[in-house]
């Protein structure tokens, strides 16, 4: 279960929006987090709290394959992305980084500030601000077994001895 | 059962049964490579996973890292990160290409890493580049590769096929790059997702290889898992040159049957196109934006950093110079690239003409080298991305173009046709 307050984006969020190129040097989230949306929501490092939910429309996290992007907002505190859709990459990063996403159809009825309550088991959002609830697409049984795991690295050691 | 495309192809061989579009699955990967700037997450994760059972990776001869995004260091950090690599390349008998020697895109194929029919991961979004050969290639994290470097192995969702069926020839001074940006114009920056564009048709087939690098490169602009190529006999003599003795062994095309989206393009008519701010989707014909003027002309990148796109854009220079407030950035992508450039004449050309010319690298392609764009600057690169704030200030703006309308933009100091030159 995740509890936090919205912080909202469109369509096409892209990683150098999330975290541009001359950061790339850092490795730490909570140093990346520093530079988190830095271009285009100068506010978000200093306002973000921790638990705090990203809601976006369409293709989130596209471009690159940075996993900076994701570490960035894991390390700024953010608990859970809810989007339209998401870029192939982002996803898979943020899935193996242990950085809960959700794909929901319903984000429009979701503002900037709205506090939520996601159950990431039964795939269910409650926007406790409106008093609604909206359904996200359950992840494939393939994917929350890596989420079980906290991510790929801890997929990968356990398994290591039966996939190789 | 019905027929396969290529990517199904290849992926059934990689997971040892039959790989439907669609599904989850864990596949053996050919070869992985890391960059200056993906690496250091990858050795961090995959020395977490491996901490107790050992410390060698899969197959030390399968990988490559390679320098390029800050090459040479830029930074103390750079630096660090960059001996680090050194260090563990060296450990592992990793093969690293150092600075200088060029944009990892170009240096993977170019050395002979890059083979048909095999399936390639990279920590780099324009992985996909390699489709080029007729390989399944894609862009993934570092943990991911964490995980190919532990075992060999990594998941992926088998994609789709998009099958771009492409004829007519195109015009002079019109490039792939132009095609390319129809494409990703018409199908959007998301309308590829877990989908592999397939290239096919005569215009394809006429293509060198360079050109369908550059069309492949593009394909992950659309969200895609790849771009591919359907190899044939300019591909074997592009490896073969790198592998001595490389023969294709059997065709690797989709069977007529395969499952697919048909989009059909007749690109006779195709003009000039530009990618416009602040996104690769954002497609325009330069005729609607022409004169619009520009602050640094780019040249270069794992899209457009190739011996044919400088001869290109030398070939239009002629013997003319830059205007006078614009600045031009050329940067070969490769040593091999660089060589033949300056063989050719061109950089002297360049330099003469008042270009700035660059030792490989990626440049301010991502705004993290040099080239940097300041507040309310304007940019027209060859590169693949236009992202706000992507090469510097995020009040700056790029546009996206082939060498043929950079250079011609160059000259005038305003977008230009490059057929008006």
């Amino acid at each position: 279960m995740k509890r936090g307050n919205v912080w909202k984006f469109g369509d096409d969020v892209d990683t150098d929006a999330i975290i541009p190129g001359r950061h790339l040097t850092i490795n730490d989230p909570h140093e990346l987090a520093k530079y988190a949306f830095e271009g285009i929501r100068p506010e978000f490092a200093q306002q973000v709290r921790s638990g705090d939910i990203i809601v976006a429309g369409r293709n989130f996290g596209c471009g690159s394959s940075r996993e900076h992007a994701p570490l960035a907002l894991k390390g700024a505190g953010i608990s859970c992305i809810i989007a339209k859709s998401f870029a192939r990459i982002f996803f898979r990063n943020a899935i193996n980084i242990g950085l809960p996403v959700l794909e929901c159809d319903e984000v429009d009825q979701i503002e900037a500030g709205d506090a939520l309550k996601v159950d990431l088991e039964k795939s269910i959002i409650r926007n406790q601000t409106k008093d609604e609830k909206y359904s996200a697409t359950p992840l494939p049984e393939f994917i929350r077994k890596i989420i079980e795991h906290g991510g790929l690295i801890g997929y990968t050691k356990k398994h290591i001895r039966k996939i190789t | 059962m019905s027929g396969r495309t290529i990517s199904e192809k290849i992926f059934s061989k990689a997971i040892g049964g039959v790989a439907k579009a669609g599904e989850f699955a864990f596949a053996n990967v050919d070869r992985a490579m890391i960059n200056d700037i993906t690496g250091l997450l990858a050795i961090e994760s995959f020395r977490q996973i491996v901490s107790d059972c050992g410390n060698g990776v899969w197959d030390p001869k399968k990988i490559a890292i390679i320098f390029d995004h800050q090459a040479p260091a830029n930074s103390l950090e750079a630096a660090n990160n960059h001996a680090l690599l050194r260090r563990f390349a060296k450990e592992q008998g990793i093969v690293n290409y150092d600075v200088g020697d060029g944009v990892c895109h170009q240096v993977m194929p170019e050395k002979g890493h890059v083979i048909p029919g095999e399936l390639i991961v990279g920590a780099d979004s324009h992985t996909c580049a390699y489709g080029a050969l007729g390989t399944f290639a894609t862009g993934v994290g570092s943990t991911d590769m964490a995980s190919v470097f532990a075992t060999g192995k990594l998941w992926f969702k088998i994609p789709g096929t998009i099958r771009f069926d492409i004829s007519g020839k195109l015009q002079d001074r019109i490039c792939s790059k132009d095609l390319i940006l129809r494409l990703i114009g018409d199908v959007g920056a998301s309308g590829a997702v877990y989908q592999a564009c397939e290239y096919v048709g005569p215009t394809m087939r006429d293509m060198g290889i360079s050109d369908r690098m550059t069309v492949c490169n593009m394909a992950i602009e659309m969200g895609a898992t790849t771009g591919i190529v359907e190899p044939d006999a300019k591909t074997e003599a592009y490896v073969r040159e790198r592998i001595p003795g490389f023969i294709l062994k059997e065709p690797l095309r989709s069977d007529e049957d395969a499952t697919y989206e048909l989009r059909e393009y007749d690109v006779s008519d195709l003009g000039p196109q530009v990618a416009c701010p602040h996104g690769v989707d954002n497609v325009k014909s330069v005729r609607d934006v022409e004169g619009i003027k520009v602050d640094q002309v780019f040249i270069g990148s794992c899209t457009n950093g190739r011996f044919e796109d400088m001869r290109i854009a030398a070939n239009i220079l002629g013997d003319r110079s830059i205007a006078e407030g614009t600045r031009l950035l050329i940067i070969p992508a490769s040593r091999e690239e660089y060589v033949k450039t300056l063989k050719a004449g061109y950089v002297e050309r360049f330099i003469d003409a008042g270009a700035i010319v660059e030792a490989p690298c990626c440049g301010p392609c991502m705004g993290g080298l040099f080239g940097i764009l300041g507040d309310g600057e304007r940019c027209l690169s060859t590169s693949n991305r236009n992202f706000r704030g992507r090469m510097g200030s995020a009040n700056a703006e790029i546009y996206l173009g082939s060498p043929a309308t950079a250079i011609a933009s160059a000259i005038k100091g305003r977008i230009t046709d490059p057929r008006s030159v």
